[in-house]
């Protein structure tokens, strides 16, 4: 995204190597494609390839084993009016919504905490970072589903206070709270980058606000918050389509099922169980596809609308 | 938040009327820091509470991981639950698992590293007509949900007879499939100055000799935590081999551990997760021997994006 003005850059001055232009343009092209080669290959047959042909078979009736059967929209047409769809449409949109800026609040909190020339960052920052390399694991699933379970220690700390929620796994209303806190628990990565952003910002930005009397809150709106903007829409839009994609955890905990009552029934578990449980292959494809269309619309929304709060430092042509 | 040291402390004794609220004595500025480090202390305690609480429970025994003991550590510590653990599960030993893991693991690690870092090569160092358009895609890529591709891919896998092997699971590494990889690749070898490039052209040093001899070694950084991350990624992948893998003496952890759920159920509490303790092992050894790399790899590589 920002790397742009310095793309144009590099292009423009590898180029003025001209001795014999037409023949080195020719054996870079050669070279070029040779060595993206293997990439290519892949984009073609593991990326183009399989998109075309689940977008041809979402307009199926297709189970593995006898030849799709062409079935026009029949598909999508279904997916409106199945229960269970809507419902992990449901499910996924909550997550998303409410663990996505859940996460990045608590990321740009912390960050904030730790933007100091105190002594044990280093310490801090990896620890807080920690699970984000582990949270996605089947382990943790496991580890979540147990302390969170019938008088497992969140149930027993909560009692002590006084709150008596019994287990989480079985409650159908407390899987949702259960499994954004599993994803608010990660959030350490982007933690990290919204504190290289913040060392980013310029001390006498601030210095300057003080000499004004601004306080810490207008100091935050009119530096902080739109200094880091960039970084903030990155990882807004980075989350956001990461969390649509959720898998692992919500497989573990409801054994696969997305039980209790449907409660973890994710948008791509769902998907999973028609595609590799039912056999109905071609359902499944129409539901992948829709998830490229709205995880589509979702990011261009988020470009489109970027232009009004984000701002990019290199602005000034 | 943040007390800047700027210059203005030192003249707090100068009776100017200088409004400036930031000037602070050394007592209180110890205070403060002293709250600071109470504070993040207490938040790294809730945050690691989860992997705390994990690694204290495999040592218990069963009966005391639920309920009735509120305390962390048991007295009654014992490596019971790792006994159990490695026994395996449906007569296939743990360290079968661990065996298999690694083979994937490291698989995915050489053909990221080779395809990745000559696919980036050519995207940042060559100039060949529809480059633009091809790095667009590969950026169009990262966005991409994978779910789109994965019915197509199991049937063709499947019509080709290589479900149930690990072909389907590594072939992507070797095409640079993870965009993620050479999109990281590509930046960093955007940094590299352009006239090394040159120099070398002009002795006559065509792209595989600059790629081999120039590029690669100082792109040593960038290779680092390329292997970091896509052995990790690959240690704890689960859907990729929940869909080709049918025989347990293949299974890598992550699915050995879900038929260890499945059929113990909650019954072995203390043996399930000693043997997620143990399935996360690996990557905690990476976390604690590489974790600058990893974290300094997140915050740069993160920012470029």
């Amino acid at each position: 995204m920002t790397q742009s003005p310095t793309l144009s850059r590099r292009s423009q001055s590898t180029a003025p190597l001209q001795q014999r232009p037409s023949r080195r343009r020719g054996a870079d092209a050669r070279a070029g494609y040779t060595f993206l080669l293997p990439w290519l290959l892949g984009f073609i047959a593991l990326t183009v390839g399989p998109m075309i042909s689940s977008l041809y078979l979402s307009f199926t009736n297709y189970n593995l084993f006898d030849p799709p059967k062409w079935i026009g929209l029949d598909n999508y047409a279904t997916l409106f009016q199945d229960e269970r769809f809507l419902q992990s449409v449901g499910v996924t949109l909550s997550y998303v919504v409410f663990g996505t800026p859940l996460k990045l609040a608590a990321a740009l909190a912390i960050a904030m905490l730790l933007n100091s020339k105190r002594k044990g960052q280093g310490f801090y920052r990896s620890a807080f970072y920690a699970p984000s390399l582990i949270g996605a694991s089947v382990s943790i699933a496991i580890v979540w589903k147990a302390m969170f379970g019938d008088s497992g220690p969140v149930d027993e700390g909560l009692s002590f206070f006084g709150i008596n929620l019994g287990g989480w796994v079985g409650n159908p209303s407390m899987t949702m709270p259960m499994m954004i806190l599993l994803t608010v628990w990660q959030f350490g990565a982007p933690m990290v980058i919204f504190l290289a952003g913040l060392k980013q910002i310029p001390a006498d930005l601030y210095e300057a606000a003080s000499m004004d009397g601004a306080g810490p809150v207008r100091k935050f709106f009119n530096i902080t918050w739109p200094m880091l903007s960039p970084v903030i829409f990155f990882n807004l839009l980075m989350e956001t389509i990461h969390a649509f994609q959720i898998f692992a955890s919500a497989y573990i905990i409801s054994n696969g099922e997305g039980g209790p009552a449907g409660s973890t029934l994710f948008y791509t578990l769902y998907l999973y169980l028609r595609g590799f449980s039912d056999f109905r292959m071609g359902y499944a494809s129409a539901m992948a596809w829709l998830l490229v269309i709205v995880v589509g619309i979702i990011t261009l929304i988020f470009f489109k609308t970027s232009k009004s709060w984000v701002h990019y430092s290199g602005d000034s042509k | 938040m943040t007390t800047m040291a700027t210059p203005t402390q030192s003249t707090p004794a100068t009776p100017a009327p200088v409004y400036n609220p930031k000037s602070e004595s050394g007592t209180a500025k110890r205070i403060k820091s002293i709250i600071f480090h109470i504070v993040a202390l207490a938040l790294v305690g809730v945050v690691l509470y989860p992997a705390l609480w994990m690694v204290a429970s495999s040592f218990k025994p069963n009966s005391e991981i639920g309920g009735s003991t509120t305390q962390l550590w048991s007295n009654n510590f014992s490596f019971d639950n790792f006994v159990t653990a490695m026994d395996g599960i449906g007569g296939v030993s743990t360290l079968t698992f661990f065996t298999n893991s690694l083979i994937l693991a490291v698989g995915a690690v050489v053909g990221t590293i080779l395809s990745a870092s000559v696919s980036a090569y050519a995207f940042a160092r060559i100039n060949f007509p529809g480059r633009g358009i091809f790095f667009g895609m590969m950026i169009a890529t990262l966005l991409l949900p994978f779910h789109v591709v994965i019915i197509p891919q199991y049937i063709v896998f499947q019509q080709l007879g290589l479900v149930d092997t690990y072909v389907p699971l590594l072939i992507g590494k070797f095409l640079a499939a993870d965009a993620f990889f050479v999109f990281l690749m590509v930046q960093f070898m955007r940094n590299l100055p352009a006239e090394l490039d040159e120099a070398a052209r002009i002795d006559g040093a065509g792209h595989v000799r600059i790629f081999g001899s120039i590029m690669l070694p100082l792109m040593k950084p960038a290779l680092i935590s390329t292997s970091i991350f896509s052995f990790i990624w690959s240690w704890n992948d689960f859907l990729g081999p929940l869909l080709y893998l049918n025989t347990p003496e293949k299974y890598p952890l992550p699915l050995a551990l879900r038929l260890f759920v499945d059929q113990t159920q909650s019954s072995d509490y203390g043996a399930m997760i000693a043997m997620s303790v143990l399935a996360l092992l690996p990557v905690l050894v990476f976390f604690l021997v590489f974790q600058r790399y990893i974290v300094e790899g997140v915050s740069t590589q993160g920012l470029k994006g």
